[in-house]
Order: C-alpha cells, then structure tokens, then sequence
C-alpha cells in the first residue's frame, strides 16, 4: 500500500510518499493514525494530533472512521488552504 | 434549460487572463445573460511576504474541484463553470484561483461561484506556505475556521 504525505506532515515524516506492509489488524484510517505513530519521533511529530490530520483514500476524502480495505494509496495532510 | 457544458477544471503552474477565459465561452452565445468571475490574488499580508508557495495533490486536486464542480452545475442552472487554480511559487499581485461562472440570470452565477470557492477552500487539496521578506522559509498558513462556517451554510 502507499502512502503518500503532503504540507507539515510530509516535512515532519521526512519523506513525500513511501510503500507500507500493513499489518492485518489495522482495519481502519483511524487504526492506521495509530500505528503509524510508533514507527518513530518523525511520525509521532507528524501525527501527534491525529484528529487534525485529514485522509483521503484514492483521491477521495474518508473520515477517520473509514475502512482501509481495498485502497491502494492513502494520503495524510493537514486542513487544506487553498483558494 | 439545455444541459450545461462540463465543468471545465484546470491546475496550472502558469497564469491565467480572465479575458480570454470569458471570451472562450460566452464568443457565438446569445443566450448567457450574466458572467460572474472570482479571482483569487496572492498579498502581501502587509508587507511581510514575498511569496506563496503552493503544494498540491496532483490528480486529487483535479478530481477533488471537479467533484465541487459538478455539485454546482447540478444546483445551479450554469451555461458554463470554469475553474483553474494555480501551484508552485506565487508572488503578490499574482493570480492564484479563478472561478467563472455563467448563466442566464445573475442569481445563480454569484451563488454557484461563492459555493464552489467555498468547498474550495475547505476541501481541494491545496496548502500555502509563506515566504517571508528576509528570505526565510515562514510557516504553513493555517486553515481557518470561518471558511468552515462558510461551506456549512449551503447545507440543505
């Protein structure tokens, strides 16, 4: 599966995008938050107000309650600032 | 009222000229009796800046705004809906989004190019980051939750 990053969360994790084994139980946007904090101080900086993140699954925004099956690039940001 | 044209969606690094843009749809046409256009320009923010840098999600900033974009054409009765918004290094006075919209009554123009800026800038994946007069990197602009309240009240 890939992730991909952008804005301060890509700065904080340190990377643009990278290819990720989930482990089986990891069944949500919410459980993916979760695990990916204990990867390290990067992700931890990054994700350590999980609920400010946003998400979106193949190009579409998902809440954090949304499941990960069947994705195949998820990508984390923060509030968008367009416009 | 004949089906309108399909949204017409652009991400650009380069310029746009609002001009051309309406010449492009309203040239032959008698029927179009009102042309709303917003554009958005990069300041200054009293004199501290000297650029926006603006990231994107390439392929979900396209599908994220057309998305927005077809949500307008089915609300309002459009002839036409452009939007381009624009990416990379933006200095002050410089373009950065612009929403055209075009009808026969003025109405639905205003409202479907406030709507559009408003999910705009709430959901199309786009975030600014300053640079600052003295040369250094400043920090990422922070969404702001007046725009929320903004895409909120075209609920229902």
């Amino acid at each position: 599966m890939k992730l991909v990053y952008f804005a301060w969360v890509r700065e904080r994790i340190g990377k643009a995008e990278e290819e990720i084994a989930l482990p089986a139980e990891i069944g949500t946007v919410g459980d993916l938050l979760s695990w990916l904090q204990t990867r390290g101080a990067t992700y931890e900086a990054a994700l350590q107000h999980p609920e400010t993140i946003r998400v979106a699954i193949d190009h579409e925004h998902v809440e954090h309650h949304a499941p990960l099956s069947g994705a195949s690039e998820i990508a984390l940001f923060p509030p968008m600032t367009g416009g | 009222m004949s089906r309108p044209a399909a949204p017409q969606v652009r991400i650009q690094k380069g310029d746009f000229d609002i001009a051309a843009e309406i010449a492009a749809l309203s040239t032959g046409r008698t029927d179009i009796g009102a042309v709303v256009t917003f554009s958005g320009i990069c300041r200054d923010d009293g004199g501290r800046l000297s650029a926006l840098e603006l990231e994107h999600y390439p392929g979900m900033a396209e599908a994220e705004i057309e998305r927005i974009a077809r949500q307008a054409t089915d609300r309002w009765p459009l002839t036409h809906l452009t939007v381009i918004h624009r990416f990379g290094v933006i200095t002050p006075g410089e373009n950065i989004v612009l929403v055209l919209t075009a009808s026969t009554h003025r109405e639905a123009a205003f409202d479907a190019a406030a709507f559009v800026m408003d999910f705009l800038k709430t959901r199309a994946p786009f975030w600014k980051k300053e640079h600052l007069k003295d040369g250094s990197k400043g920090n990422w602009i922070e969404a702001r939750e007046t725009d929320d309240a903004s895409a909120r009240r075209w609920r229902g």
